[in-house]
């Protein structure tokens, strides 16, 4: 019983990770980019390939995983999506699609269809008990650096004067940019930076979720959920939607199987049709 | 108002004019519904395809009505088709075999659907709509593969058997009577649409999509009018759902599959949002280059259609339509210009 809830906890800490990147480019900058999964999936196939091919340690990829996929967004927000945030949420949608099934072709293209393993290093493989419970170390590393992030992320929005830059540019593009902030450089980097979350959550998740081509689509629902049922106006509100999610898929894996991820879309559909700002989000928020 | 297909000139000067304008039949029009029924004889040996791509016309038309004119956005438009498939396969496993009452009904209980489900799309951002629209065809799905002692499941429903339609053609194995059955249903539901979106309540939709604040301030049940739509839709997407489970005498998961909602929404977009034609004209074009990225790289299509995609959000504004238009109005101000000079 308490594993299990370890364990959705450890899987809710990893949606998170990937998520929060999508709350900021979605939350704050309002644009629906359905193609975040795409970015963790480079982050993850990354870690593959520098383990298995060239023998990296797993803690280099972690960084390496939050860098090349933020210099992927980077690029790709300088290049592809700048041009889309004026335009409308449709087009947003269209053109992320786009986007997602191009990376999936690509994927399967270069590295097959199959589903991809990691080794985990040995210092992070085994399982601790403690008070009778089984706790596994990977997991547990992962609930510490996601905490870490939660918080760090959090103290920058908040704290920064490149959060509040942020959040004046959200707010109103025009003014900041009369008072002098440089809008487009700033938007870049948040995308680049949400896109390296996303590439840092496929590393951390490789070994949990599992890693295949068409980890974008699948995971796509799982983010949404949790951006929609968490709102957007916070980081705590997708924090514990994701945990809460998490907890949920995996223990309604174990205990009734049969009936599947269906729990999971109707809680969503009902939150959103009783608050349609999400569970934790405030009324009136953008 | 003006479309590509304004050949014959009409009065524009007053306002009933340009109101009425777009819901003369044009001759490209017709030609267009002759050319295809003519296919019949000229390409027997295609008539698969094009019974997909009448089916699949239907289906983004009903996808053109709500997001087109209605501007309502939805990742689960495939839900309603899906329901339909399913309803139709069903009554033909259990001897209801009779293909138009088997369409009705299936329209009926899809529109159903939609109906209850309309209310749920009437809230919300459009990010909030898109999740509650992706959210319902998840449940469906999900739905469809746990009852696999109704649904076949995972395996599909087999054992569909469908009578002749309307009593005197039966279905054959080439696809002939399933063509000739799927374009005369197109035709007649393409002449209704039509018929519906010049109609004042169309006119409405389209002023709702526009601002459905102001629209509403002057006095139109805006909601009211979503709803109608919304269901129309669902039945529309029924029965193409129900043509295509008639037309195979099989039904698998895969009608309830994400990228059939993913499809529609790019065909339409490939065609020109807003204008019943792109609906059918986007199809064409989708299913021709499918069918042909599928002969050379089987497995890697995916990515060509996700380049297209990309590139009509970026390059393309109003589809193929949309880019005729444009040209046609380049071709117009040129030939302005030489003859005032």
């Amino acid at each position: 019983m308490l594993t299990i809830l370890f364990d959705g906890f450890a899987y809710g800490m990893v949606l998170f990770v990937l998520a929060c990147g999508l709350s900021v480019t979605l939350g704050l900058m309002n644009f629906i980019n359905l193609a975040h999964g795409a970015f963790a999936m480079a982050g993850g196939y990354l870690t593959v390939v520098l383990m298995n091919r060239f023998g990296v340690s797993f803690f280099l990829c972690i960084p390496a995983g939050f860098l090349v996929s933020a210099l992927l967004g980077g690029i790709l927000e300088r290049t592809l999506y700048a041009r889309l945030y004026a335009k409308s949420h449709l087009d947003q949608v269209l053109f992320s699609i786009g986007l997602v099934f191009m990376s999936i072709s690509a994927i399967d293209f270069f590295m097959g269809a199959q589903q991809q393993l990691i080794t985990l290093p040995p210092s992070l493989r085994g399982r601790v008990d403690f008070m009778g419970v089984n706790f596994g170390v990977y997991r547990l590393f992962v609930i510490a650096i996601c905490l870490v992030l939660a918080v760090a992320l959090q103290l920058i929005l908040t704290r920064t004067r490149f959060g509040s830059q942020l959040r004046a540019a959200v707010d109103d593009a025009r003014v900041a940019r009369g008072l002098g902030i440089n809008v487009s450089l700033i938007f870049t980097f948040t995308f680049a930076f949400g896109s390296g979350l996303a590439g840092l959550g496929g590393v951390l998740g490789a070994e949990i979720l599992g890693m295949d081509p068409t980890f974008p689509l699948k995971f796509m629902i799982y983010f949404l959920v949790v951006i929609s049922v968490g709102g957007t106006t916070t980081l705590t509100g997708p924090l514990l939607a994701s945990i809460l999610l998490g907890i949920a898929d995996v223990a309604g894996k174990y205990y009734v199987p049969t009936v599947g991820s269906f729990i999971i879309y109707t809680i969503m559909v009902v939150v959103l049709i009783l608050r349609p700002q999400g569970l934790f989000g405030r009324a009136n928020a953008r | 108002m003006s479309t590509l297909l304004s050949y014959f000139k009409s009065d524009t000067s007053t306002a009933t004019g340009t109101l009425l304008a777009p819901a003369r039949w044009r001759a490209l029009e017709i030609l267009f519904w002759l050319f295809a029924l003519s296919l019949f004889w000229l390409a027997p040996s295609k008539v698969l395809l094009l019974n997909e791509i009448a089916i699949l016309a239907l289906f983004v038309l009903s996808l053109d009505l709500i997001l087109g004119y209605a501007g309502i956005v939805s990742l689960g438009h495939g839900a309603f088709f899906g329901l339909g498939a399913y309803v139709a396969g069903l009554l033909g496993k259990h001897g209801f075999t009779d293909p138009v009452a088997g369409l009705l009904v299936a329209g009926a209980i899809a529109g159903l659907l939609g109906f209850v489900t309309s209310f749920l799309v009437l809230r919300g951002s459009d990010l909030t709509k898109l999740m509650v629209t992706l959210g319902v065809a998840l449940i469906l799905r999900e739905l469809a593969n746990k009852f696999s002692s109704i649904t076949g499941g995972a395996d599909g429903l087999t054992g569909v058997m469908m009578g002749p339609v309307l009593g005197m053609f039966e279905f054959d194995i080439f696809g002939k009577v399933a063509y000739a059955y799927s374009l005369a249903v197109l035709f007649i539901l393409f002449y209704v649409a039509r018929r519906l979106v010049n109609s004042p309540f169309g006119l409405l939709l389209r002023a709702i999509k526009g601002n459905s604040l102001r629209t509403g301030a002057m006095g139109v049940p805006t909601n009211q009018r979503l709803v109608t739509i919304y269901t129309i839709a669902a039945v529309y997407a029924g029965i193409a759902g129900a043509l295509l489970a008639q037309t195979s005498q099989f039904v698998s998961l895969d009608v309830l599959d994400f990228h059939r909602s993913a499809d529609a929404m790019l065909v339409l977009v490939l065609g020109g949002s807003g204008q019943l034609w792109g609906a059918i004209i986007g199809s064409i074009i989708f299913k021709i280059m499918y069918d042909w990225l599928a002969a050379i790289t089987p497995q890697y299509w995916q990515f060509w259609l996700g380049l297209v995609l990309v590139a009509v959000v970026l390059f393309g504004k109003g589809g193929v339509l949309g880019f005729f238009e444009s040209g046609r109005e380049w071709i117009a101000a040129r030939f302005k210009k030489a003859g005032a000079q």
